[in-house]
């Protein structure tokens, strides 16, 4: 166990010698959040609420959900690919972890820090621009923090996943791009899933993306009451369930039908 | 000198599309997870326009025609300047070395090595997004429209290179990985929409900081007869040379700064 916690720290420390590209960041996202607050005053356009969403909540909904999104985001796919085609990865395999936990820690790392030093500034500053309204209650917050957690672990996963696939496709760059616009549109990151027709909201129901951004950011804006959050948190934790039997299966083939090119 | 310049281009297309045609299911792939890509935002302009009828007093036929506008010089753009990796790429990996010992512009042959000519698919993809747009709206354009619509592009493109070559360009002051890449991307989503929905300090760095306005709704404009964006339409060639020629300004200053990655 020490062994992942140690690699906890050390991604956090690398990404701590980068921190002033961070600051710089944070005044970024300040605009993308206020252009998003912006447009999505126009839509509402004097309306009282959409789907049950007043305005403000819709803001908070924005804010939340691209805050939330630098902790569960990672682009350890993309590193496995890396590793994968350059064969660095036979080298990992001999080291004394599992490779997939360590790739998990190494986000984890990641994410801690961008919480930390992201995240948690951006949200201060956007709330003293933009109509934000955070919850007074001690509960929300718990089952928010939980409901990140479950977002880590499912958005994880499915990069998991498709890392693993580099080794039957050898070159996976279009599976890679293409998953990360799935996840933007159907994690309900750009548009709460609420808002969709009802059809498409039924034909979403059956995937983990909305577990990935829409429950974390529909808990903390209150969006969603009483039983619906235990029930959110639910769908949450058999996802991150289930997930684990694709990789366990993906995984065990690939490492028998591994070939490692060049060396 | 110039012919020099131009055998190298012709000679980089044909090895480009040797290498491509070689990989057929990678290009497919490729321009599949595109059309994902484009889908997505007008997946996001529909279900937008299925809560509201007008976003500032524009229809949704009009916003659709703006994203498609937009393609097109956005398409030329991903296709030549695929740069946004080049600090990881070219200055931490001590790329950048390999470059300056060649006899032609650094730019140039980055530019060269990085292009993705299949992305070009995407200006089709825009055309025909316009087409449909401009029949629904019943718009009329005349002879000389045509040759407008090639300096709006060409001055859009050039928007978009200048912007993403100057922030290539810091990575020759400071070698330290940056995630600013990723958000200026999305920044240039909001100069989609009309730009009376934002507050001054955002229509201000949409129109002369970040101008991402004039490769979307500014010239657009131009083609829907909103006669009051004219001054603005007209501005977008000029503003595609100003901010193009900056931005190699910048990357020549770098490239004298440049000390080479210690590795």
């Amino acid at each position: 166990m020490d062994k992942y916690i140690e690699m906890i720290r050390i991604r956090f420390l690398m990404m701590l010698a980068y921190r002033t590209n961070y600051y710089s960041g944070i005044l970024i996202y300040a605009i993308n959040i206020g252009a998003y607050y912006f447009l999505w005053s126009a839509i509402y356009g004097g309306k009282e609420n959409i789907q049950g969403l007043s305005i403000t909540q819709m803001t908070t909904y924005v804010a939340v959900s691209w805050m939330a999104r630098a902790f569960y985001f990672n682009n350890i796919d993309r590193e496995m690919a890396m590793e994968i085609k350059d064969g660095k990865v036979a080298v990992e395999l001999i080291k004394p972890y599992s490779y997939l936990g360590m790739k998990t820690m190494q986000g984890l790392g990641e994410g801690i820090f961008r919480l930390l030093f992201f995240s948690v500034p951006g949200m201060i500053i956007v709330a003293f621009l933009f109509p934000v309204q955070f919850s007074a209650n001690a509960a929300t917050w718990l089952y928010f923090g939980l409901s990140l957690i479950f977002s880590f672990i499912i958005n994880t996963q499915i990069n998991l996943l498709t890392g693993i696939t580099t080794f039957f496709l050898f070159n996976n760059d279009g599976l890679i791009r293409a998953k990360r616009v799935v996840i933007d549109l159907f994690s309900g990151l750009l548009l709460p899933i609420s808002f969709y027709p009802f059809w498409a909201q039924h034909i979403m129901s059956y995937f983990p993306f909305q577990a990935i951004s829409y429950i974390p950011s529909m808990i903390f804006t209150n969006g969603f009451k009483g039983q619906e959050v235990i029930n959110a948190l639910i769908t949450q934790a058999v996802w991150s369930g289930l997930l684990f039997i694709p990789i366990a299966c993906l995984w065990n083939i690939a490492k028998k039908k591994m070939v490692i090119q060049g060396g | 000198m110039k012919m020099f310049y131009f055998s190298i281009f012709f000679q980089y297309i044909s090895q480009y599309m040797k290498t491509r045609l070689q990989y057929r299911t990678d290009m497919v792939v490729e321009v599949i997870s595109d059309l994902l890509f484009q889908t997505v935002n007008l997946i996001f302009i529909l279900v937008v326009f299925g809560h509201t009828q007008s976003l500032h007093g524009w229809s949704r036929e009009e916003i659709i025609f703006i994203y498609g506008f937009f393609l097109v010089p956005f398409a030329i753009f991903s296709s030549f300047f695929n740069i946004w990796d080049f600090n990881e790429r070219y200055i931490v990996k001590g790329e950048m070395d390999r470059i300056l010992t060649r006899p032609i512009h650094s730019l140039f042959q980055v530019i060269l090595e990085r292009m993705e000519l299949e992305s070009l698919f995407g200006g089709v993809t825009g055309i025909a997004v316009m087409a449909y747009a401009a029949s629904s709206l019943h718009l009329h354009f005349q002879w000389y429209d045509v040759f407008i619509f090639l300096f709006f592009i060409l001055g859009g493109a050039l928007v978009y290179a200048g912007i993403f070559i100057a922030l290539a360009s810091i990575g020759f002051w400071s070698d330290a990985r940056t995630s600013i890449m990723p958000t200026i991307y999305n920044i240039g989503n909001y100069g989609r929409y009309p730009v009376d929905i934002y507050n001054n300090v955002i229509r201000y760095v949409l129109t002369w900081i970040l101008p991402f306005a004039f490769v979307g709704v500014y010239p657009a404009a131009y083609f829907l007869g909103r006669s009051e964006w004219y001054g603005y339409a007209f501005l977008t060639p000029v503003m595609g040379i100003v901010f193009f020629t900056i931005s190699i300004f910048l990357w020549n200053t770098g490239v004298k700064k440049y000390r080479g990655a210690g590795n």
